[in-house]
């Protein structure tokens, strides 16, 4: 099976395939390693299924390991990054068992990142279309010269830039507009999978609303499965169908988003909502997290959660939770569910 | 305990003292300037009072007396290239503390005050840019009486240029910084922001700038002595080679009288690159590459057989 | 009624643009900011929210007399900011600190924690004696919320998290024991988590010590939290302004109205129909003859185009520039 020819997957995800995932990701960890210092666990024993047209959600603080994870996926992880055990299979193809060569085929095609930051990524002396056009014929050699304007035209049509701006450079479009058109080139090649690392982060309310609003009706138009990696829960409420909460490396909840937001089993994740400003109720105190995130190179012996946890128990400090399955699709890694839990998963001395 | 900052001058210090081949620059141009130092110690004669010399002492060969042999004046070789090494690296210092000192100073002030004062300095700067220097050099030098001086400040007028651009670039970057908005805002004046905001972002760069200006400055003394322009009582590597090149060194196959300064000059220059290099890679530590290629060393996880358990379907069951 | 710390009345800063030298005056200006007015209280905390590019960083700037406002004034303390230059300027200042956005580039990468801290008294040459000024920094060290102050004095900023380094831009803030604070999206770039430890360091800081803060933000989900009023700008102009809680429950203007329907609710169940604006705040060079939200507005009618609403009383302390607001 692995050996079959790549495109032939573009045509097979066209029928919706509704019960089989588009990206299934099982027990990926990653570890950053710099000798002497002892590896960083930056990502450990993390697993999610994300099926077409669905918008995953991956929450986290900064330090969490939720960059590093979408690095992992695309496998473009820094130098001293090591992705030391689970799996990735896009559409049934092993992606941690292809080569580079192969990869590097994939990657765009299949599955595209758009990242944080990303409209400062644009070649400056270059106009905007070009650049389009250029990540089309990377992947598609054969493609004409008509084929990839007529290719271009449609997928800035598609992300909301007029046309005619095609030849623009991009000093001449505004922080949105760089940030669509960044979407754009990550759609050339029609993947069925888009990473995109704080998509909205540094721009305003109102273009951050243009950009999820583009995003949600691609998923709906395209079937285009999306995992929306940011730190801002009011994004995740928008858009996502599903979050996976990050913490210290590990997933702390796994939920569709509406138990997420309404019945949080995690102490992680209710401490997060508990964070979030309430435009319904103003003035009134935030409750803080105190404490910070643990370093990933001197992780606590017990729940990673445990030294900011306000119902850590003796337990806690001893050995780390498991994941344990809930009702209704609902994960967690807290003793505090394990009454309650239908199953158990993730646990890390599983094979 | 931390004691200071990975940007900094003496954290860069620090760090370059790890770089190999920064170090064995600083080796080389140490030992370069040992040997111009000690040079009354090392050298076997006394250039003062040369031997003297016979047609038969011309282009002796080395040999235990001479080791570095005799040149077109039967005088010892080694004990000229050692006195020329004081020469040529007097001149590098000096001129390129010259250079430094006018370049940053204009780098600085055009950077920092901007608008018009920018506008003027940088545009003569650019016509400083597009005269040739060596020509230049050569009808100043020429004009004047050929004197040691005369070339330092020759070389030092004409060679900061490149210092100002780069640090206008590198001043004109930390001023749009917001941490001097900030010290604007809390009501600071110009002469502190610069010395204490702008000048220690600035000063590694300047440190980089002046080995490679220091190398530049040599090799313009060289050449301005090789073309017979040098002081006739200082004489440097490049009036060696002078000196050898028209009274027929070539010709009677005194090669070596060519030989020991023109190492010398390659050997000092040399050593100013690899300083500079050396000192570009502590303060550029992004120029580490990325793994894309090597996917080998990236996936380190045990070889798995289709193993197909989705999140749903707990695989311990 | 005790007159208010900060009046700015009719204030207007305008860019000249495009190329202008000594033979030829500029053609056209930005309207930065284009005739504001208001008020605020010793004690309270206004918050000023936009896009960007609505001129509210700027108003802020020229607040502080880092820009020359072209027009209106500047009432801070009884002392006509305008007015003064050099040292006074200098003195006068020392009343109003500021916050920037970002705490990774606002604070000197090579300098101590309590050498950014104790900049400010340096600069104004107050607390000269060495024991006098290392009180001080570490009093703001510990009203800035790190305690204790002595961790931190000899670190750097890249030693510390990012909201560690905004409390240190705080302490060094405070330490001239300012009067006004003026804080640029001092949380926009910053976890959600550390936000609200922020946000609540600026709450008490107003509470506990009556520091007026002037709260620059283009989310309206940040400011709830602190702000006593919320004033909203578009293109250079305050189009509504009002207590917090009459502008968040009745907002007026269609512009606020839809800044607020894309601001995101912490819950899917409460996913509203979001008013999108099309495009960007347009070009300030060139403004629309009527009322400038015009080419945006939603409800926009013929009579919009032809005359710019004036900011207009609707109720007590709650003004909409909108002919139908």
């Amino acid at each position: 099976m692995r050996t079959k020819d790549v495109t032939a997957h573009v045509d097979e995800k066209m029928p919706p395939t509704a019960a089989k995932p588009v990206l299934s990701v099982c027990s990926l960890s990653v570890d950053y390693v710099a000798p002497p210092k002892p590896a960083a666990h930056a990502v450990q024993d993390v697993s999610f299924d994300l099926g077409r047209g669905e918008v995953l959600g991956l929450v986290g603080e900064s330090g969490c390991g939720k960059s590093t994870l979408a690095l992992a996926l695309m496998r473009l992880l820094p130098p001293a990054g090591r992705i030391v055990n689970g799996s990735v299979r896009l559409q049934d193809i092993e992606l941690l068992d292809l080569d580079e060569a192969r990869m590097a085929s994939l990657r765009w095609s299949q599955i595209a990142m758009v990242f944080q930051g990303a409209m400062n990524a644009l070649n400056p002396v270059r106009a905007v279309g070009d650049q389009i056009a250029e990540a089309i014929r990377q992947h598609d050699r054969t493609i004409g010269k008509a084929a990839t304007v007529r290719r271009v035209d449609e997928l800035l049509e598609l992300v909301g830039i007029a046309a005619n701006r095609r030849t623009q450079y991009p000093f001449q479009y505004s922080g949105g507009m760089r940030q669509r058109a960044m979407i754009a080139m990550a759609l050339a090649c029609n993947p069925a999978v888009i990473v995109a690392d704080e998509p909205t982060t540094a721009l305003d309310v109102m273009i951050q609303a243009q950009i999820l609003d583009l995003l949600s009706r691609l998923r709906r138009e395209l079937g285009l499965a999306i995992i929306l990696v940011t730190h801002d829960l009011g994004i995740v409420a928008e858009i996502c169908d599903r979050v996976l909460v990050m913490y210290g490396g590990v997933t702390a909840e796994y939920a569709p988003v509406d138990l997420a937001f309404n019945a949080p089993r995690h102490p992680y994740t209710q401490a997060l909502l508990h964070a979030f400003p309430d435009p319904d109720h103003p003035q009134a105190k935030l409750n803080s997290i105190p404490g910070a995130p643990p370093r990933l190179d001197a992780l606590p012996p017990g729940c990673r959660f445990a030294p900011r946890c306000p119902q850590a128990m003796e337990r806690c400090q001893q050995a780390a939770p498991a994941l344990y399955a809930l009702p209704d699709d609902q994960f967690a890694s807290c003793f505090l569910v394990e009454d309650t839990a239908e199953d158990r998963r993730g646990s890390l001395d599983h094979g | 305990m931390e004691s200071s900052h990975p940007g900094g001058l003496t954290a860069t210090m620090r760090n370059f003292s790890r770089n190999r081949m920064g170090m064995v620059g600083l080796a080389m141009l140490l030992l370069a300037i040992a040997l111009a130092v000690f040079a009354p110690v090392i050298a076997p004669y006394d250039p003062a009072k040369p031997p003297r010399a016979t047609i038969m002492d011309i282009y002796l060969p080395p040999s235990a007396e001479h080791p570095f042999g005799t040149d077109d004046a039967g005088q010892d070789v080694l004990t000229n290239f050692l006195y020329g090494a004081r020469v040529s690296l007097m001149v590098g210092f000096f001129a390129s503390f010259i250079a430094v000192a006018i370049g940053g100073v204009m780098g600085l002030s055009a950077g920092f005050i901007g608008g018009r004062t920018d506008n003027i300095l940088m545009r003569f700067t650019d016509i400083m840019l597009v005269i040739p220097d060596l020509p230049l050099a050569v009808v100043i030098v020429a004009l004047t009486k050929p004197s040691l001086w005369v070339i330092v400040l020759v070389i030092g007028l004409l060679g900061w240029t490149s210092t100002a651009r780069l640090i206008r670039s590198q001043t004109l970057s930390v001023k749009q910084r917001r941490f001097v908005t900030r010290a604007r805002a809390v009501g600071a004046g110009n002469f502190y922001i610069i010395r204490r905001h702008i000048l220690p972002l600035v000063l590694p760069l300047l440190v980089v700038n002046t080995v490679l200006v220091i190398s530049l400055a040599i090799l313009n003394e060289s050449t301005l002595s090789f073309l017979g322009l040098g002081d006739p009582t200082a004489p440097s590597w490049g009036q060696m080679l002078n000196f050898a090149f028209t009274r027929g060194a070539m010709s009677a196959g005194g090669w070596w009288a060519l030989l020991a300064p023109g190492i010398g000059i390659v050997w000092v220059v040399l050593a100013c690159t690899l300083i500079g290099q050396g000192l570009e890679q502590v303060l550029n530590p992004r120029l580490a590459s990325h793994n894309l290629s090597s996917t080998k060393q990236m996936i380190l996880r045990p070889p798995r057989t289709q193993s197909q358990h989705a999140p749903q379907a707990p695989d311990q069951a | 009624m005790a007159s208010p710390l900060v009046a700015v009345r009719n204030l207007r800063t305008l860019f000249p643009v495009g190329a202008h030298s000594v033979f030829r005056a500029p053609a056209t200006f930005v309207h930065a900011v284009d005739d504001v007015t208001f008020d605020i209280d010793e004690g309270e905390a206004l918050a000023l929210v936009g896009e960007s590019g609505c001129g509210k960083s700027t108003l802020a700037l020229t607040l502080l007399g880092l820009e020359r406002p072209t027009t209106g004034s500047i009432d801070f303390a009884g002392q006509e900011m305008t007015a003064l230059k050099g040292s006074e300027l200098k003195a006068a200042r020392r009343n109003m600190q500021m916050i920037f956005q970002d705490p990774y580039e606002s604070l000197n990468p090579l300098m101590r924690v309590g050498e950014i801290v104790a900049e400010p008294l340096i600069v104004h040459k107050l607390a000269n004696a060495r024991s006098d000024r290392e009180a001080r920094v570490r009093a703001a060290l510990e009203a800035a919320g790190l305690k204790p102050p002595e961790v931190y004095l000899e670190r750097y900023p890249y030693q510390l998290s990012g909201g560690q380094r905004q409390r240190v831009a705080i302490a060094a803030a405070l330490v001239l024991e300012p009067r006004l604070l003026l804080a640029d999206e001092p949380v926009s770039m910053l976890d959600v988590s550390i936000r609200a430890e922020i946000i609540n360091l600026l709450a008490e800081l107003k509470q506990t010590r009556k520091i007026s803060i002037l709260f620059i933000t283009h989310d309206l989900g940040t400011v709830t939290a602190v702000a006593d009023r919320i004033a909203v700008m578009y293109l250079g102009r305050i189009v509504e302004l009002g207590r917090t809680a009459d502008v968040l429950t009745q907002p007026r203007h269609p512009y606020t109205k839809a800044l607020l329907s894309v601001t995101p609710a912490p819950n899917p169940r409460l996913r509203k129909e979001r008013i999108i604006l099309k495009g960007e705040t347009p070009d300030p060079t060139r403004l629309p003859g009527g009322c400038r939200f015009a080419p945006r507005c939603p409800v926009a009618q013929p009579l919009c185009l032809a005359s710019d609403p004036p900011l207009t009383a609707l109720e007590t302390g709650h003004t909409a520039a909108c002919h139908f607001g």
